[in-house]
């Protein structure tokens, strides 16, 4: 939590300014009491008219001052927990967009987008309550205290034993309260995490007629949140009462002994009724801190919990940034995800040339995906070297490296927006043209059927077909004219006839990108010049079709699975 | 004014929720009373206590002690009595929040598909969660200060008036004060914390997809300016954010000055009638802790009606969910199927996803029981939304779908989608463990049977590989599970609950070929007897299909056998040599 203080910075003057301007009020309020009791034993005593009119006068004006410094102190609080809020979203937005794939896997989306969230959110209104109340109430409490012992040393002894019985009462609650709400989040999260899945997976979840039990197992889970909150709820409301109850002893102690006090000639009258009030304020002001320090460590929590996040190791961000010109070599690469017990890829080595059509073909699971991730380093190596133009990916930079390579992920994520919007994905500043050449080459005209550039496309493009969203992904990542092309299975959810006026269009393009297909399918790569056979994460077979047909056996078994055997055999 | 009308009627929904636990609001009120009374005659006593002792040597100590003593009394019962009512107070707050929830849950259940694939789910999320939290923070603040706070302004005016009516009345000239105050800063507030919670609501959306789809954007290098879109917003929330704290933080200190006028006037007041003797100075000291007690119920009413305000606002947000309109509700006398023959008839089926732009039209086929048909066409033909209107996550604006002579929309979704086994090209699974997911569809399911489904499914192998076995926890293999291996698991699902009749959209497009070879097999003999709906772009899987609908454009153009299909040279053949070309 004290590192997220660096996005403070900028807001020092805010941050010193409300808290003084708080003190400044509470100090006016300390006076109160002094004034009232000068009231009592000049005013009332002597029956001196001008002197309670002069008394009263400066009451009005002690809270016209304090009304000030406290409008001024809650302006500075809340535009610097504003301001310090919206600092550290960017920072955490910015970080994880900084994260690579191991860390991504390793924490989930949904725990990011809680701290983006709830959590920044917690931390807003906790530093917002700190600059307003942290230094106030132990001032008010303390002053409290001393303005007692100015009046009367003995009587102010009652204070000096309350205090302490009062700290030990609220933080006890506290303390113990404290792991109570923390299963309440728990739970909470647990809620939410059902309601989250029951909306992504709500098609499954119906055809399987899963309502009636997933409901049950919703309504179990916020019946426990409810006892859980009960259970918390159970301790935490002896506060009040019992320091109401306290205080009230605490008055009863005082009157008894300023009664002795007053009958010996030590106290007034007055001095015994501002003592009273002394008492009055100081229970006030402790629960308001009990609720401060609540707060704080709820805040505390969640601030640590973002600097969890903020503490992932980020992808350096320096490198030398290249003009790529499209030859990939690999020598001797494997690769391990974080937390897996074998490697991934072991042992991969081959080189692709500037404009050739490299296959990578193998079974589910086999690794992939994992070898194109390497090749815009977005997965780093953990044995051998990756070769971009003979340079060692290790020196480059990572982020430039993906500007420049045409990638089309498995899963063909859009976003919300338009076609437009999301085609400049590829190419930020691409003109209308270039953007109509990409959807022709990716066969997505069908948007000129909708509006064209302008067609909305909803969150993870919900209102397109599955082949659509992937022709979309497919024209977002060649509207950029990259030199090295990635399709990532991107045709697994298109027909044959649009697979094969696709990839004749990528071969049309000039220059023709170094193409990594990534495939199931033994037709989308029996053209290719360089056909990579990947079983469990190891290269079984490298070569051009006809001679993986001859040579490799696990080539051969796909082959034929999909064109018969007697093509296989004639090849 | 339209606004204010909304605003009521959430509140009317409110209560509605509140009413179940009428005894316990009644309980609780009567224990504010008794509370607030208790508290309210302590001061009192405590200035009587103070007029014993009126200065050296003049002290009633037997007096002072009585009142003492009746004033730790008092003390004990109001505190008792607060306790109990903040844990009755607890009780509605925690026990509505929780019905509105599962309210809130059962309509989503109950929500059409159109509506659920439109609007954003973070924002949905966002509503069952964090709105329904700051709306029972609101009504658990309202319920513990809100009564007792009335009650407090009621019992101190009461008292004062009783005392002596000329100070009474300077507190009551002054209180009005209090009151525009409060309305006046609730009434500016309500609006800014509707705009933050709508630039919240934004920023959680965009956030969501962001985070959600993170991987792509740093695939294509759009990290910057997926950055700058979020600075938008955030700096969009921290205007309303900053308003809207700003201007609820006035509250505290302009009710606290409001309370100074008060306390001055009361001590202006009551001096100068304790010169001319109407009252002691101890009923001056209670009049003064009562001037006290007496705004603060006003500060806290103020605050408490801020946070009404938001936890109303968080409400209606809620009840919107709540309001949008549910799928139309099965038949009251369903159509039931006893046992499912297979077969299917499309009658003039119609349907759009937007109103202008027709999807398919006047669509009609028919299905004898037990064929085996293949659906084929470019992207975007409307295979999948053929499947949509079978399962009936979509109904056809016009037209009829009937399943051995019913009509499938006189009878349940729940009968349908039993006879309707289904495995969906987006592999979706429960963050539960394997075991849960693959007896989705049979609960009831065995051991041995949920076993040999993963064997059929080619998937018990990687299974048993698994550290916890079929124990394992889905969300817990992270990148360790491909999207082949859960393609996989969703058909041991199908596996084991053998439904009557099969849709396969793209089941095996993740799988690679050897894979799907064998669990072909399995799909084989499944399919044997049961009518089966399969869309696939492996021609070579649909080969044996009994008939092939070839879609173009929401429309079947052709249908035959892949012989028949292929002789006609039309677009099915077309798309067959398509897989061969270069």
């Amino acid at each position: 939590m004290r590192k997220l203080l660096k996005y403070m910075k900028g807001y020092g003057k805010e941050c010193t300014l409300g808290p003084l301007f708080k003190l400044l009020e509470a100090s006016f309020e300390l006076l109160i009491p002094l004034v009232v009791a000068g009231i009592v034993d000049i005013g009332i005593e002597a029956g001196d008219r001008g002197y309670i009119v002069k008394m009263c006068l400066l009451m009005v004006l002690l809270g016209i001052v304090g009304l000030i410094s406290a409008v001024i102190a809650q302006y500075f609080a809340a535009k610097a927990a504003v301001g310090f809020a919206a600092r550290l979203c960017h920072a955490v937005m910015a970080h994880i967009l900084r994260l690579d794939y191991t860390q991504l896997d390793k924490v989930g989306t949904a725990t990011l987008i809680t701290r983006m969230t709830s959590d920044v959110n917690q931390v807003q209104n906790g530093v917002n309550l700190t600059l307003r109340l942290l230094l106030r109430s132990p001032f008010v409490v303390f002053g409290a205290m001393i303005m007692a012992f100015t009046i009367d040393v003995k009587s102010a002894l009652v204070f000096a034993a309350l205090i302490p019985v009062l700290c030990v009462v609220v933080f006890g609650i506290m303390l113990i309260t404290m792991p109570a709400y923390r299963r309440v989040q728990q739970k909470l999260d647990g809620v939410t995490a059902s309601t989250r899945e029951n909306l992504t997976g709500v098609r499954v979840l119906r055809a399987f007629r899963m309502e009636k039990k997933e409901t049950e197992q919703f309504l179990e889970k916020t019946a426990d949140l409810a006892s859980e909150q009960l259970r918390a709820g159970t301790i935490s409301n002896f506060m009040n009462p019992l320091t109401f109850a306290i205080v009230n002893i605490a008055i009863v102690v005082l009157m008894q002994v300023g009664a002795v006090r007053v009958e010996s000639g030590i106290l007034t009258q007055g001095m015994v009724i501002a003592l009273y009030n002394y008492m009055s304020q100081i229970l006030v002001e402790l629960i308001k801190m009990a609720n401060l320090i609540l707060n704080m460590t709820k805040a505390t929590a969640c601030g640590n919990r973002i600097q969890a996040v903020l503490e992932l190791p980020a992808k350096k961000t320096a490198g030398y940034a290249p003009e790529l010109g499209g030859k990939v070599e690999f020598q001797n690469v494997s690769a391990t995800y974080a937390g897996a017990s074998e490697p991934a890829l072991a042992g991969i080595s081959f080189t692709a040339y500037p404009g050739q059509t490299v296959g990578i073909i193998g079974g589910t699971g086999c690794g992939k995906t994992t070898l194109v991730n390497l090749i815009c380093g977005l997965y780093e190596a953990s044995e051998g070297k990756v070769l971009l133009d003979d340079r060692d990916i290790k020196f480059l930079d990572q982020k430039a490296i993906c500007q420049k390579i045409g990638i089309v992920p498995q899963s063909a994520l859009l976003f919300a927006g338009t076609v437009r919007d999301n085609l400049r994905w590829g190419k930020e500043d691409a003109t209308d043209e270039e953007m109509r050449e990409a959807l022709r080459l990716a066969q997505a005209q069908f948007v000129e059927e909708k509006e064209g550039l302008d067609t909305k496309v909803e969150q993870g493009g919900r209102n397109f077909s599955g082949g659509q969203k992937q022709r979309l992904a497919i024209a977002r990542a060649l509207v950029r004219k990259p030199n090295i092309l990635i399709l990532d299975d991107s045709a697994s959810a298109l027909d044959y006839a649009t697979d094969a006026a696709l990839r004749h269009c990528i071969r049309s393009m000039n220059p023709m990108p170094t193409t990594f297909i990534v495939s199931q399918r033994a037709a989308s790569v029996r053209h290719a010049d360089l056909i990579l056979v990947l079983e469990d994460g190891q290269l079984v077979g490298k070569g051009t079709s006809e001679e993986l047909l001859r040579s490799c056996p696990v080539y051969r078994e796909i082959y034929s699975t999909q064109f018969g055997q007697e093509v296989a055999q004639n090849g | 004014m339209a606004d204010k009308q909304k605003k009521s009627a959430v509140i009317v929904q409110i209560l509605r929720y509140i009413r179940t636990y009428w005894a316990l609001v009644c309980l609780s009120l009567l224990l504010a009373v008794v509370s607030v009374v208790s508290s309210l005659a302590i001061p009192v006593l405590v200035g009587y206590a103070i007029d014993y002792m009126i200065e050296a040597g003049k002290v009633d100590f037997e007096m002072v002690g009585l009142f003492l003593i009746i004033s730790l009394i008092c003390t004990g019962i109001s505190a008792f009595a607060h306790w109990l009512m903040s844990q009755m107070n607890n009780r509605i707050t925690y026990r509505v929040s929780r019905d509105i929830r599962n309210a809130a849950f059962r309509h989503v259940q109950k929500l059409p598909l159109s509506y659920l694939d439109r609007f954003s789910q973070g924002d949905i999320v966002s509503r069952v969660i964090v709105d329904v939290d700051t709306f029972a923070d609101g009504l658990l603040v309202g319920f513990t200060q809100l009564f007792s706070g009335i009650m407090t302004i009621l019992g101190t005016l009461l008292f004062m008036l009783f005392t002596n009516w000329q100070i009474a009345l300077v507190v009551v000239l002054v209180t009005p004060l209090s009151l525009l105050v409060a309305k006046f800063i609730a009434q500016r507030t309500y609006d800014m914390f509707k705009a933050q919670t709508a630039a919240r609501g934004r920023q959680t959306a965009l956030i969501d997809e962001t985070v959600g789809g993170i991987k792509v954007v740093q695939a294509f290098g759009h990290e910057d300016a997926s950055l700058e879109a979020f600075n938008l917003s955030n700096e969009e929330l921290k205007k309303t954010s900053m308003r809207a704290t700003f201007f609820s933080s006035l509250t505290n200190p302009a009710t606290r000055f409001v309370n100074a006028l008060v306390y001055a006037g009361v001590a202006f007041a009551g001096a100068l009638v304790a010169i001319n003797g109407g009252i002691t100075v101890g009923n001056l000291t209670s009049f003064l802790n009562y001037a006290n007690q007496y705004t603060k119920p006003f500060n806290e009413i103020s605050g408490v009606v801020t946070e009404l305000q938001n936890a109303v606002a968080c409400a209606g947000r809620v009840f919107e969910l709540l309001d949008a309109p549910e799928m139309t509700p099965d038949p009251k006398n369903p159509a039931s199927l006893q046992t499912v023959q297979g077969r299917v008839e499309i009658r003039n089926l119609s349907f759009s996803y937007t109103k202008n732009k027709p999807l398919l039209a006047d669509m009609n086929l028919s299905v004898s029981a037990g064929q085996k048909i293949a659906i084929v066409g470019p992207t975007g033909c409307g295979k999948t939304t053929l499947i949509n209107l079978l399962m009936r996550f979509y109904d056809p604006d016009q037209g009829r779908i009937y399943i051995d002579g019913v009509d499938t929309q006189e009878m349940t979704r729940e009968d349908l989608r039993k006879s309707v086994g289904m495995v969906l090209q987006d592999t979706w699974l429960k963050n539960a463990t394997i075991r849960e997911n693959i007896a989705m569809g049979r609960p009831d399911a065995s051991e041995e049977e949920i076993v040999e489904a993963a064997k059929k499914a080619k998937i018990h192998s990687f299974i048993k590989r698994l550290p916890q076995g079929y124990d394992t926890v889905i969300g817990e293999l992270g990148g360790d599970i491909s999207q082949g291996q859960k393609q996989l698991l969703c058909i041991a699902r199908l596996m084991l609950c053998l439904p009557p009749m099969l849709i396969l959209d793209e089941a095996t497009s993740s799988i690679d070929t050897r894979t799907e070879m064998q669990v072909q097999r399995a799909f084989d003999e499944l399919m044997q007897g049961r009518t089966s709906f399969i869309v696939a772009h492996r021609l070579s899987t649909i080969q044996e299909a009994d008939c092939i609908w070839v879609m173009e454009n929401g429309n079947v153009v052709e249908q035959g056998r892949h012989e028949q299909l292929l002789a006609k040279k039309g677009l099915y053949a077309k798309l067959y040599e398509s897989q061969f070309a270069h």
